[in-house]
This record gives structure tokens, C-alpha cells and sequence, in this order.
């Protein structure tokens, strides 16, 4: 019966293969096999791998990152646009993640002439080996702290969010490379040794058409105040994936992706949307998205303070509160956001004179 | 362990959930009457109404009804609520705690077919009537076609939990699923604001 009973499900979970995932057939069987390193044994990371850091990173539930780009000799990132990097073929992207000092997966992204690969390596214990996780992820993986273990992603939900984004790619854009690097985002890290700016892309010659102010003047998020610049920073990387004024979810009229060269005194779509607009989703207390001088009453800090499955932002690739980013966004509606809806106002009355 | 590997769990439930919807309710999708879906389209081009016959050809052929329009008992046993056909779970139809599972026993489903409890907790099925606020009236072709791809709601947001059988449905072709959603977006809207699911707490 039992084994009636595990046929019937590995004979539903083949057919549940959605026809648009990646034949596994297509990825390399082994972390090993995609050309991170020079050395297996040793793991020394080749040297046409160039690592980088984000200045905003993604919240991973206090993983330890490690990152890597890789850009085919003779090939470079087209930045004519400086919102959507175009990256040629042969573009390979790897990210470590680590819990309590050891390795516990790393992702691969690959451009292939036949489109954008997906797939994540899953390190053994004694992180001698790391083969290609399962399709399906692995929904228990290393324990992050007691009770809590990390999850391995499907690789369905690496498209939930890698194909929300017309560029894939989601840590290396003109923003995040700037040598203008915002001190108070949260969970900033150093630069890595040898990691790649804006200026040394260019540099190498695999960075072109980058609008030459962007190389006189590092990027930067010009806001009011630290508070703001760190806030609007951290919600373009963690909710401005998904949530943009052009993507799938236009429709929702919600947009916390944050447009280069804005100036200051121009209110980001992060106020325009989400400032006293109500919210479809609602919570007891609260229903717009934000209020200014009143966190209790956003939705938004309801959705980042929780981890039930229903109520959680962002909804996937975390299983844990990120604190110090709560208190940052709480901090920008209570200290910030009151002056700015003023300005609203004012200017809305001006408009109307 | 299972309460967070809700796919697995859908997986595991597929072979049951066919079952199920075959042998309880044949008779239910045998009575579902023709809706007005293409005589509605039929005003547009003939193309755009050969699209929602071809959705409402598949949508009754997978058993979406069984799930998403409430049963009533009629004369005969449960029939569909053709008052509120594809409409989800009725916000007025309040339930009990659902039994214990015991055993084997670890799927229960109420007498609407609309609420089931399982290791993932309390889920209702949701209106795919094309009514604005509850149901899918504000969500574009491209989000319902990401939806039934990923798992996810409107392919972005929280998980579909289980019995939904997104798997299968998500190996359906673009344009099996734009006649789809062109169907659903074409009967008559029914406003039926959908409890959220209710999620099992680990270890219980």
C-alpha cells in the first residue's frame, strides 16, 4: 500500500513539473561544474570571477553572502539603459549562502543562448561536495537558529521573483554598484576584496553605454534624510522586485522600486502609491499602505513584521522578521512622512489656486 | 515538517483530489448548465469568442467547478450553487473547527466542497469570477497564466495551498491558459470576499 501510495506520488509530482521549468538535463550536476572555481579542494574561486556586493542587500534571514559576476572574455553588460542592464550570453552569477559559518547552497544564474538558467547547489555537512538541489527545493534545509531552518527554492519560486525583473538579474544594477554606498542600509556590507564598482566594470571594459554622469557622479538615492535614503534603499531592493509601476503586478498601482535621478524634491513612487492609498489586503487597525506618523497603522509594517505564510512580505525566501529593518521603516513613517505628506498638501493646494 | 512543504503536500494530494472530484461529484459537473460566457464574447470578434468557448470547454473539462462553485442540496443530493457559480467559498458560510485528523486520515473537505483542512491548515477556494474587489476582475491575463506556473498568488505573491492542483494546470500552454482566464473573465461576476486561509502552526 505504502509503496502504491509513493508511486502515485512520484507519478503526480513528474507530471507536476510545469512545462516551462528547466530540464535539469540543461544544468550542471555539481556546483563543481559551473566554473566558480580555479581549485575544488582548495576553493579558490577562479579569477575571471569577479566578486561584488550590493549596497542594499536582500534580507536572507542573516545568511552570510557571497557573491560572484562572470562576463564572457570579448562580451559586455549594454547599461544604455541604466534601469535595465542588458547582459550578454555566457553571463554566469554565483551567491553563497552561509548560516552560522558554514556553506549551505549557492545559486548559479546563467545566460544561455537558449535563455536564463536557474538552479542552486546544496552543500553537504562537511561542505565537500554540492550537487544540484531538487526541483522542488528542499523546504527544510540548515538550521538558521533553534526551531528555524532555511529553505531551498524551488526552482519555480527563483522565477517568482528573477522574472519580475525585465534584467534577471536583481543584485547588480546601476544602483547597487555605486561607489556612493549608503552608510545606514541595513545589514550593509564592506565592499569585498577586489569587488567590482560601476567605474571598475567600465574599467575592464565590461561595462559600456553607461550614461556618462552616472561615472562623474556615483549614483545615489537622493532623499531628505538618512532615514529616507536608507528606507527608500531597502524597500527598492527587498519589495521593488515585485511591486514596480511597469511589471506583472502594475496593476496593483503599488510601486516601491526606486527611479534613478529622481531629485530631491521629487517624492519617489514609494510615497505616490503608498502614502494614504488603501490597501486591498487589510489587517486589524490598519488599512492603507502607509500613514504618515502612524507605523501601527500601515499595512506595510504589518507585512514585514509578520512571518505567517497568508500575511508575510516579502512572501518567499525569508522565514524570519528582519528587525533592524522594521525599526527603519517605522522610524521613516514616524519621523519622516509627516513632512512629506505636508509638502503634498501644500503643493496640492497651490496646484489648485 | 509538512505544514511548510505545502507543495509536497499538493503533490502528495493530486492522485486523491482526482479521485475525489471524480467519484463525488460526476454527477455535479454533468449538471453544470452552459453560462452565457460566449453569447457575452460572442459581441466581440469571433476570434475573442472562440477563446472563452475553448476556456469554458477546459474549465468545466478540469473539474474547476468542483471546488469553486458551492454545493447545495437539491432533490437529488449536492448540486452546484448556480447562484454563485466559480464564486469561491461564501463569505456567509461559517464553519466549525474541522475534525482531528487521526491516522491516515489527514484530509477533510465541508459539505460545500468549498473549505478543506489538511497538515497546511484551513484553505477556501477562491472566486474566479471576474467581480473587481473579491474576486479576479482586477488581475491581468499575465498574472493568473504566472499563478498557475508558480504557485503563487497573482505568480508573485503567497503560496496556493493545497488541494489546488496548480502543478498540473501550470503544464497547461499559454494560450490554454488565456482561454481560460478569458472564460473566467467573461461569467457573471459574483462579490464574495473569500476568508483568508487559516495556517497550521508547526508541531500541531
Amino acid at each position: 500500500m505504502r509503496a502504491t501510495v509513493s508511486a502515485l506520488a512520484v507519478a503526480a509530482a513528474i507530471a507536476a513539473i510545469p512545462a516551462r521549468t528547466l530540464s535539469i538535463g540543461t544544468l550542471p550536476p555539481r556546483l563543481q561544474d559551473t566554473g566558480l572555481y580555479a581549485d575544488w579542494q582548495s576553493k579558490t574561486i577562479a579569477s575571471r570571477n569577479l566578486p561584488y556586493s550590493p549596497q542594499y542587500p536582500l534580507w536572507s534571514d542573516g545568511a552570510g553572502k557571497t557573491r560572484w559576476l562572470s562576463i564572457p572574455r570579448g562580451k559586455w553588460i549594454d547599461a544604455s539603459n541604466p534601469e535595465r542592464w542588458i547582459f550578454p550570453v555566457g553571463t554566469r552569477l554565483w551567491k553563497e549562502f552561509a548560516f552560522n559559518g558554514h556553506r549551505v547552497e549557492t545559486r548559479f544564474i546563467e545566460r544561455s543562448a537558449q535563455g536564463w538558467l536557474f538552479a542552486t547547489y546544496q552543500w553537504n555537512e562537511d561542505e565537500t561536495d554540492a550537487p544540484l538541489a531538487p526541483e522542488f527545493g528542499v523546504a527544510r534545509s540548515a538550521e538558521i537558529r533553534p526551531g528555524v531552518r532555511h529553505s531551498i527554492p524551488s526552482r519555480t519560486d527563483c522565477l517568482a521573483c528573477h522574472a519580475a525583473s525585465d534584467a534577471r538579474v536583481l543584485g547588480i544594477n546601476t544602483l547597487q554598484l555605486s561607489a556612493d554606498r549608503d552608510p545606514n542600509a541595513p545589514h550593509a556590507e564592506p565592499v569585498p576584496e577586489g569587488g567590482v564598482s560601476l567605474q571598475a566594470l567600465v574599467e575592464r571594459g565590461l561595462l559600456r553605454g553607461l550614461p556618462p554622469r552616472y561615472l562623474r557622479v556615483p549614483p545615489r538615492i537622493d532623499a531628505r534624510t538618512p532615514t529616507a535614503r536608507a528606507a527608500l534603499g531597502y524597500l527598492n531592493t527587498n519589495c521593488g522586485i515585485c511591486h514596480t509601476s511597469t511589471g506583472q503586478l502594475a496593476s496593483l498601482g503599488f510601486s516601491l522600486r526606486y527611479s534613478l535621478g529622481l531629485p530631491v524634491s521629487a517624492s519617489p513612487a514609494a510615497v505616490l502609491t503608498a502614502v494614504g492609498r488603501p490597501s486591498h489586503f487589510q489587517v486589524p487597525g490598519a488599512k492603507v499602505r502607509l500613514a504618515p506618523g502612524n507605523p501601527d497603522a500601515s499595512v506595510l509594517v504589518a507585512r514585514i513584521s509578520s512571518r505567517n505564510p497568508v500575511t508575510q512580505m516579502p512572501p518567499l525566501g525569508t522565514h524570519l522578521v528582519d528587525d533592524d529593518a522594521v525599526r527603519l521603516i517605522r522610524k521613516w513613517i514616524t519621523d519622516d512622512l509627516p513632512a512629506v505628506q505636508l509638502a503634498a498638501d501644500k503643493h496640492t493646494k497651490e496646484t489648485k489656486r | 515538517m509538512i505544514q511548510r512543504n505545502w507543495r509536497g503536500a499538493t503533490r502528495l494530494l493530486m492522485p486523491v483530489m482526482f479521485g475525489v472530484t471524480a467519484i463525488a461529484f460526476v454527477s455535479a459537473a454533468d449538471q453544470t448548465p452552459s453560462r452565457p460566457a460566449a453569447q457575452k464574447a460572442g459581441t466581440g470578434t469571433p476570434a475573442a469568442a472562440a477563446l472563452v468557448k475553448r476556456g469554458e470547454y477546459l474549465v468545466k473539462n478540469h473539474g474547476c467547478t468542483d471546488c469553486h462553485t458551492p454545493q447545495k442540496m437539491g432533490a437529488n443530493g449536492p448540486e452546484p450553487d448556480q447562484a454563485r457559480y466559480l464564486s469561491g467559498h461564501p463569505a456567509d458560510l461559517k464553519l466549525p473547527p474541522p475534525p482531528k485528523a487521526e491516522g491516515p486520515w489527514i484530509v477533510s473537505a465541508d459539505a460545500s466542497g468549498t473549505a478543506w483542512s489538511g497538515p497546511w491548515g484551513i484553505s477556501y477556494t477562491a472566486n474566479l469570477t471576474p467581480d473587481p474587489e473579491t474576486g479576479l476582475g482586477s488581475w491581468t491575463e499575465q498574472q493568473f497564466i504566472e499563478a498557475l506556473r508558480t504557485g503563487r498568488h497573482q505568480g508573485r505573491g503567497r503560496q496556493i495551498l493545497p488541494p489546488m492542483p496548480w502543478q498540473p494546470f501550470g503544464t497547461m500552454t499559454d494560450a490554454d491558459l488565456k482561454a481560460v482566464f478569458a472564460y473566467l473573465h467573461s461569467i457573471t461576476p459574483v462579490k464574495n470576499k473569500v476568508p483568508d486561509p487559516v495556517i497550521a502552526e508547526p508541531g500541531k
